[in-house]
């Protein structure tokens, strides 16, 4: 395959540090950038704020799973022993709230975590065993000790000589372009 | 300097290492040839697998009868291991999700490790009361699925809840260890030279590029998993005493006992991270990363739930006499001076004096003292089980008292389970990495993406209070 059916992604560039990457953050929300993102091996705390990046939505997911939880099995239980198949146990009523409270809260605990991962997954599109960055033998560190912006180059202010002069003035060690062919 | 400024900085890892250095340190051990040491063990512990195999298949087989549970002691071995090793599990939970909504950032040397305990103790809990239904082949009747006789299960049955409580346990700590994983298995598909490493990390790290994109849900998930773990961890063994406690047998029959329970485990699962960590901490020279003052922090939890089990002890003796019931009084003297008084005791000496020796300094910082009593702890717990259990061998009627005594297979199971746990834990820490590697670099002072501006504030003079 020759050079010309390359085709531009995007740009990355490194950075030296947490707190360097974190005010190239800041100065990229402040130049109008709208699709890029910091990478680092571990989260680094202020970072949504430096992006200018919403809080997640998960909390409300799991919240609205939760809720569906505790009333479906609630219900499911209540049907069984009161509706389908009427048994007396220990000369109890049919349904004695406080004896369905266990099983309720442990479908509800299950369902809300099942939600918390699968909701993180979609949210972040995983899986996706490829990416455009992983060409970038580069970016191999991210997960070590490297810490990185990228642009995608959908992004309306993207544009490969701009961009990268931006980045080396906001104190980039190293930029290139990322290309998958 | 603010408090949570001089917090955050506490130093947590010894001599100050780079980012690098952590990655290089923890995916080695991974990444290296086996260890002579692991072959041993790993023998050792796959032989004591094969016994429990050999075991559950003669109990399939043969049926229940092999063991020792008889009228008037219808549980055994079987319940003693299950709690045992559910309460082993509790510790790892404590640490990886109460610790963490506790903003107790030292956790992040053992928590992974911690996490994996919990994960392989509950899948052995989970094999005993499975084969002591007997017929495990039918094992699906505990869950609410449509059958051929139109009937459900009971839902107020503790033993239902404990089904759906532990299951829900297993379930829940899996995915919290998964979702912890995911950074760490990608840094391992990244460092990988050959191929087959490079696919089968690959696909478990699922494609993460650790951009902060990711990592804002990512971190949200892993707060609600801890925050959702937090109630479940204390739910799950209380109401595994239920099983006990809605009976309505003297020395069961007690409000007491799910705190009583929770604590215990507590208590039971810290000496059991103590115990492998300080094996994995000799083996894999972890010293820096898992240091004296990660170890000193786990003695004095091991200290406070000691008393608490302790107090408890002491409840239920004043409750059995304040009672004024005759059954509950006798109940009690009978564990301490009954004909397994020797069982009794060595809970005693094993769970409440021994760990005293914690109050001092000198002891709480040797190696050797505090891998004895990790031990130490761990037979007393068992034996705390053991203890609850024989109350069933005198409760109202003279003439229906009898005597329980364990056989060959009950003592072959629980060994096996030993080696049940063991291989899991040793296949983890040779393809896992067994420290959390992207929150370590978290925890180190240059992760602070702050700390420039304090040493322009020290440079200038300044610093708010």
């Amino acid at each position: 395959m020759n050079q010309s059916t390359a085709k531009t992604t995007g740009m990355l560039a490194a950075f030296e540090s947490p707190a360097a990457l974190m005010r190239a953050a800041e100065k990229m929300r402040d130049a109008g950038y709208t699709h890029f993102d910091c990478h680092s091996p571990f989260p680094i705390h202020g970072m949504d704020r430096a992006m200018g990046l919403k809080r997640s939505p998960l909390g409300f997911i799991v919240g609205a799973v939760a809720f569906c939880a505790l009333s479906g099995a609630s219900l499911m239980m209540w049907w069984m022993t009161t509706v389908d198949y009427p048994l007396v146990i220990s000369g109890k009523p049919y349904f004695s709230f406080q004896a369905y409270v266990p099983v309720a809260f442990a479908i509800t605990i299950l369902c809300s975590a099942v939600a918390a991962l699968f909701g993180m997954l979609i949210l972040n599109r995983l899986p996706q065993l490829f990416h455009p960055l992983f060409e970038s033998e580069r970016f191999a560190k991210v997960t070590d000790d490297g810490f990185f912006i990228s642009v995608a180059a959908q992004d309306p202010k993207f544009d490969i000589y701009a961009t990268r002069q931006f980045l080396e003035s906001i104190g980039s060690s190293h930029t290139e372009v990322v290309e998958v062919e | 300097m603010s408090v949570d400024a001089k917090v955050h900085k506490e130093i947590l890892i010894a001599g100050n290492p780079q980012f690098s250095t952590i990655t290089e340190k923890i995916s080695r051990i991974v990444e290296s040839k086996t260890n002579k040491v692991w072959l041993l063990l790993f023998g050792a512990a796959v032989s004591l697998l094969l016994i429990l195999l050999g075991s559950v298949g003669y109990l399939l087989w043969e049926g229940i009868g092999i063991w020792g549970n008889n009228v008037p002691s219808g549980w055994g071995f079987d319940i003693v291991n299950f709690v045992f090793w559910v309460g082993i599990g509790h510790a790892g939970t404590l640490i990886s999700a109460i610790l963490f909504l506790f903003r107790q950032r030292w956790r992040t040397s053992i928590n992974r490790f911690a996490e994996a305990m919990t994960i392989f103790a509950v899948i052995c809990a989970l094999v005993f009361p499975s084969i002591h239904v007997g017929r495990a082949w039918l094992l699906q009747w505990v869950m609410p699925i449509p059958n051929q006789m139109g009937i459900w299960p009971n839902f107020r049955s503790p033993l239902l809840w404990d089904a759906f409580a532990v299951g829900t346990y297993f379930a829940c700590s899996l995915m919290f260890w998964y979702v912890g994983l995911i950074p760490d298995l990608a840094t391992l598909r990244d460092r990988a030279k050959n191929r087959i490493r490079k696919i089968l990390y690959g696909i478990f790290a699922l494609g993460w590029h650790g951009g902060n994109r990711q990592w804002k849900h990512y971190e949200l998930a892993y707060l609600i998993l801890a925050g959702i773990s937090t109630p479940l961890v204390l739910s799950v063994h209380s109401i595994v005493s239920t099983d006990f406690a809605t009976s309505v047998l003297p020395g069961w029959h007690t409000t007491i006992f799910p705190p009583y329970f929770v604590a215990g485990a507590i208590f039971s699962g810290f000496a059991m991270v103590m115990t492998l960590i300080l094996i994995a901490r000799r083996v894999y020279h972890l010293q820096e990363i898992i240091t004296m003052k990660h170890l000193e922090r786990m003695n004095i939890f091991m200290l406070v739930t000691s008393m608490m089990v302790g107090y408890s002890y002491g409840t239920e003796f004043f409750i059995a006499w304040y009672s004024g019931n005759p059954y509950e009084s006798f109940a009690f003297l009978n564990r301490a001076f009954g004909p397994y008084w020797w069982a009794y005791w060595t809970m005693i000496t094993c769970n409440v004096v021994v760990p005293q020796l914690f109050w001092f300094k000198r002891f709480r910082t040797n190696i050797v003292v505090m891998f004895i009593i990790s031990i130490l702890i761990n037979v007393g717990m068992w034996f705390e089980r053991f203890v609850i259990i024989l109350t069933l061998t005198r409760d109202f009627l003279p003439s229906s008292w009898g005597w329980y005594w364990p056989t060959k297979w009950d003592f072959a199971v629980l060994i096996g389970s030993f080696g049940l746990f063991f291989t899991l834990f040793l296949l983890f820490i040779r393809f896992l990495p067994m420290i959390s590697m992207a929150e370590i670099k978290n925890v180190l002072p240059q992760a602070d993406p702050h700390q420039h501006d304090d040493q322009r504030q020290a440079a200038i003079g300044g610093g708010s209070v």
